[in-house]
């Protein structure tokens, strides 16, 4: 595995965690993602040595099909289940005007203040 | 046997694709019902080959070698919980056609309920982890589609929870299973053992940790068990009655699995120390709370403990008592969420503070909720009582008396929890006050009642067969241990 692949999956899993502990829904749903093609990432990663061509026939050396076909199927499912997180955060959004994922009360309070906060460093009115 | 061991996982699949397309609720109705029972025949068939030929039941489709096949395989273990996963998902489809609730009228109902089946079927028949982990996705993304048809701010709020938390789950599933990959370049559970155990001791030891983590989130245990309790009280009640007596198995399926056939470790302190937390705080949460609902999603958490108990404890006493329990508990827990479900579509909800003298209303109900309830606590003669015993007589024969003190103090403080719903619901003056006409609740909802008389009944004969079931469960046990028996099976054939 080349130090590129290692340090691609690095940077995905570790932002991906960061992401996914904010308090904002499409964060976490930006960070579902990354972490989710982190792990493809991976198994692509260890399947085979680069460069082995993919089944063409029964002569030389040949790329295990496999975990080809994991990632395969897991990109799609990841696919999917980003879309529905989508239209869950959409439709949250409808409800309440907002996208902040609570467990209870006090963290609603924290969460809504650090987005304020956010937006005025963003906004540059934060002086 | 081929065409018996995909069918289970097919026929609920091509119901829900031609379901999709007519979308005419009667016919809907009709497909879901067709292709439930050629599951549910097509599980007897399977049942009854392994236990006649005393056999694991091995499938390859497309008569692909068994590395690159996708493998279904049944053991004892295997075939009793896809029988009674099928039985249950039938049970409760009866019954929410009979709540004549509006997500049941949504043209998404019928046919993500038959996926949900589809992916029950499939998890338990899975021969190769990667087949497990798109049956995990097939039945937890169908369960996102049901918590959150509705769409009602409730169920946005703690469905977004859940699925956020299950969608983490799956991707250390995923992690665990592609480091598996990495490690020992197989994903099939007949090849997997033999090389797992060629790897260091470090390697082997975090690759279990990854799947028992993921394992474990699925299946609620402490301390992983938080998302639960937030979520499950929020869908409708024979969405609950599925996902707390079907799903979070699914999970504790895969442990033993894991713990048997992929990296047996005989007894496992951790798990063990797992269990007892899990029993204690589960129900500790259900008594804090004054809401039925809540309460039984809570002691979904605590009977968890009970069943990885006997994981915990890994001679070949506690697996039969985990396989009993299984067996057991969950037409118990969905019977008690049915039962639940009719009080609240009686009365709009299932809170103690709105709601009083059920038992004046309807004596039938307050029996029907007493014997599954008494059941959960483990009181004789109930079947709660013989598979608790069971447990406990396994934890004997190890001498492990401290657990064993936890799991009983846990099915006291059971006992309170059921008595505070009993007190709760059941007893007092009738409120709120019904119109004349509708002083019987069971006569309203006959469809909803009769499915729940007939879980009910069927943990009484369980209860009344605990002699075969346990016989049974013990063979089973002794299959999971011997791992050569599956390995040679998925080999050999």
């Amino acid at each position: 595995m080349s130090i590129a692949i290692v340090v691609l999956i690095a940077v995905l899993f570790t932002s991906g965690t960061y992401l996914v502990l904010q308090g904002s829904l499409t964060r976490i749903i930006l960070g579902v993602g990354m972490l989710a093609n982190g792990v493809n990432v991976l198994i692509l990663g260890v399947s085979s040595r680069p460069g082995d061509a993919p089944i063409i026939g029964r002569d030389g050396e040949f790329s295990d099909p496999v975990p080809q076909a994991l990632v395969l199927t897991a990109i799609v499912i990841g696919f999917g289940v980003v879309a529905f997180l989508l239209a869950l955060a959409w439709r949250g959004w409808t409800i309440d005007g907002n996208d902040l994922v609570e467990a209870d009360d006090e963290d609603r309070r924290v969460t809504a203040e650090k987005i304020d906060r956010d937006d005025a460093v963003f906004k540059g009115d934060w002086l | 046997m081929n065409l018996a061991l995909a069918l289970p996982i097919v026929a609920p699949l091509v119901g829900a694709a031609i379901s999709m397309m007519i979308r005419h609720l009667m016919i809907q109705r009709i497909i879901s019902f067709i292709a439930l029972t050629i599951s549910f025949v097509s599980s007897l068939v399977i049942i009854s080959t392994v236990v006649a030929d005393d056999d694991i039941v091995v499938s390859r489709l497309g008569g692909w070698p068994s590395q690159i096949a996708i493998t279904l395989v049944a053991d004892r273990l295997a075939a009793v919980m896809l029988l009674i996963a099928i039985s249950v998902v039938g049970v409760v489809l009866v019954y929410s056609i009979g709540q004549q609730a509006t997500d049941e009228h949504s043209p998404a109902y019928h046919p993500v309920y038959l996926v949900l089946a589809a992916g029950l079927a499939q998890a338990f028949l899975a021969g190769d982890l990667f087949n497990l982990f798109v049956a995990f996705e097939l039945l937890l993304v169908s369960s996102y589609v049901l918590l959150t048809l509705e769409g009602t701010d409730k169920q946005i709020r703690s469905g977004v929870t859940y699925v956020v938390l299950n969608v983490l789950e799956s991707t250390i599933l995923l992690l665990g299973i592609g480091l598996v990959f990495a490690a020992t370049g197989t994903i099939n559970m007949a090849e997997l053992p033999e090389r797992l155990a060629a790897l260091p001791d470090g390697v082997q030891m975090g690759l279990n940790m990854l799947l028992l983590v993921a394992f474990g989130i699925k299946s609620a245990v402490f301390p992983l068990y938080f998302w639960l309790p937030d979520s499950y009280p929020t869908a409708p009640s024979s969405m609950t009655a599925v996902f707390a007596g079907l799903l979070t198995k699914v999970g504790v399926y895969s442990i033993i699995r894991t713990e048997t056939l992929l990296i047996p470790g005989g007894q496992s302190t951790l798990l063990l120390v797992v269990a007892g937390f899990t029993m204690i705080i589960g129900v500790l949460g259900a008594i804090s709370h004054y809401n039925m609902k809540r309460i039984l999603s809570f002691h979904t958490v605590s009977q968890i403990g009970y069943i990885i108990l006997g994981v915990g404890i890994g001679t070949q006493l506690g697996f039969t008592a985990t396989i009993f329990y299984l067996m057991l508990y969950i037409p118990v827990k969905t019977a008690l969420f049915l039962i639940e479900g009719i009080i609240e579509r009686e009365t709009g909800s299932s809170a103690f503070d709105e709601i009083d003298g059920l038992a004046k209303r309807s004596g039938f109900l307050a029996l029907l909720f007493l014997i599954p309830a008494l059941s959960l606590a483990g009181l004789p003669p109930f079947s709660g009582f013989l598979a608790k015993l069971a447990v406990i007589q396994a934890g004997f024969e190890q001498g492990q008396y401290v657990i064993i003190t936890v799991a009983i103090i846990g099915s006291f403080l059971t006992l309170v929890s059921m008595t505070k719903i009993w007190i709760g619901l059941f007893w007092g003056e009738v409120r709120p006050v019904p119109p004349d006409d509708r002083i019987g609740i069971m006569r309203h909802h006959k469809v909803m009642s009769a499915a729940s008389i007939g879980l009910v009944a069927a943990t009484l004969v369980l209860a009344a067969c605990a002699g075969p079931l346990y016989d049974f469960s013990s063979d089973a046990a002794r299959q999971l241990l011997d791992s050569s028996l599956y390995i040679n099976a998925v080999r050999g054939s």
